[in-house]
């Protein structure tokens, strides 16, 4: 990993494949999601509000996943102090947050029509309602270090591994409470052709997922080369400063 | 000295103990909500420890086949709620929404009467994990037994 700790390494690695992480995925995404508008059955009970499903369920996994990759970043940055590991953690939290609250909104108005209400505190939506504050938090907190100029982030990182914790109380919410949302249509049983979730509905499920993914993931390099590029240029005109200073 | 650590890993100890304790915790701590932070009573839980009547409680289960029925008024309809074990009689005055119906889930929000019926002032469909597009409808009869039988 330390191989990456050059940010011009990293940087020769992330300039050409930001693009076409962003393209593919774009082009996959709008596929797939006019697809689901169009194309996709119908649900048998739920009727046309089945179609939200390839919106709301990748936000879901990559609100979840954001999280994932702050805990991961976090853990080697405190640990192995690699320096792009608080840059890659920072990147990740913006799209992070905006997936939960995707998930949030596409939730709310897919529970109208099917549950009957627009919001209900069951597990589930309280866990994932509590998972964008923490995006929140983590965002503010990760701004307020840099800014304070020191570029302690620590604070930050031991915030996103405490965090971590809602990120399996999230998945395990409808298992282990009574809830309003349903326990989840995708496991192993999917890979034994046994799925709850009809293939259409499935295949289409992971074609979005992938597509969403390949977004997040050019979103968080171009991210981090944004935050690489800031700290050259703040540390160019601190030098410059000095030099005026000097003469 | 032999003993020395590196401090990379004293600091990995130090994380992984932070993180085990964390993890022991929360599960300690969702070990204890396991029933507060349960949306709803099941019919069994509603016969076998019944919550003061009049108090606003929710009860979540299956409409049972064959007990829906509609008041001569029009609006307001009877219906059991069950789990397999326990069946719990309910009443409610009001739209009903599109996925409520025979056979499938329900939330009703509420409270219980001192009669032992549950008076219902909003209904909640609950959906289950099963997405089946609407052509193969015809096929999933067979389906539909395994959904009352996964209820239980």
């Amino acid at each position: 990993m330390h191989g990456f700790a050059n940010p011009a390494r990293f940087l020769r690695l992330a300039r050409p494949i930001t693009a076409p992480l962003l393209l593919i995925g774009g082009a996959l995404t709008l596929a797939v999601l006019a697809w689901g508008l169009v194309s996709a059955p119908a649900e048998q009970l739920q009727g046309e509000t089945v179609r939200i499903l390839f919106i709301h369920v990748p936000a879901a996994w990559l609100g979840m996943g954001g999280w994932s990759v702050i805990a991961l970043a976090s853990l080697s940055e405190l640990v192995w102090r690699h320096p792009l590991a608080g840059i890659a953690a920072r990147a990740a939290a913006l799209p992070g947050a905006f997936f939960s609250l995707l998930c949030l909104v596409t939730g709310s108005l897919w529970g109208r029509p099917a549950w009957g209400a627009w919001w209900v505190w069951d597990g589930r939506l309280t866990s994932m309602l509590v998972l964008f504050f923490l995006y929140c938090a983590y965002i503010a907190l990760a701004d307020a270090a840099e800014r304070s100029g020191q570029g302690n982030t620590r604070i930050a990182a031991i915030f996103g591994l405490v965090g971590a914790v809602n990120i399996p109380i999230i998945h395990y919410s409808v298992i282990w409470w009574n809830s309003l949302h349903q326990p989840p249509s995708i496991g192993l049983s999917a890979l034994s052709g046994n799925s709850p979730m009809a293939p259409e509905f499935l295949y289409g499920l992971l074609a979005a997922t992938l597509g969403f993914s390949l977004l997040f993931g050019g979103v968080v390099l171009a991210r981090m080369r944004t935050i690489l590029a800031d700290q050259q240029t703040e540390a160019r005109l601190r030098r410059r400063a000095m030099d005026y200073a000097d003469a | 000295m032999s003993s020395v650590i590196k401090p990379k890993h004293q600091r990995l100890v130090l994380v992984l103990a932070a993180i085990a304790a964390l993890i022991a915790a929360a599960l300690l701590a969702a070990w204890a909500l396991r029933n507060q932070a349960s949306y709803f009573y099941l019919p069994a839980e509603m016969v076998s420890k019944p919550p003061a009547a009049d108090r606003a409680v929710r009860l979540g289960g299956m409409v049972e086949a064959g007990s829906l029925k509609t008041a001569p008024d029009g609006v307001t309809i009877t219906f059991t709620v069950s789990d397999g074990t326990a069946k719990v009689p309910a009443t409610f005055t009001g739209i009903t929404p599109d996925l409520f119906k025979e056979g499938s889930g329900v939330v009703a929000e509420g409270h219980r009467s001192s009669d032992g019926v549950f008076v219902a002032d909003n209904l909640l469909a609950k959906h289950d994990e099963k997405y089946v597009p609407r052509e193969m409808r015809q096929m999933s009869t067979g389906e539909a037994h395994q959904k009352v039988e996964a209820a239980k």
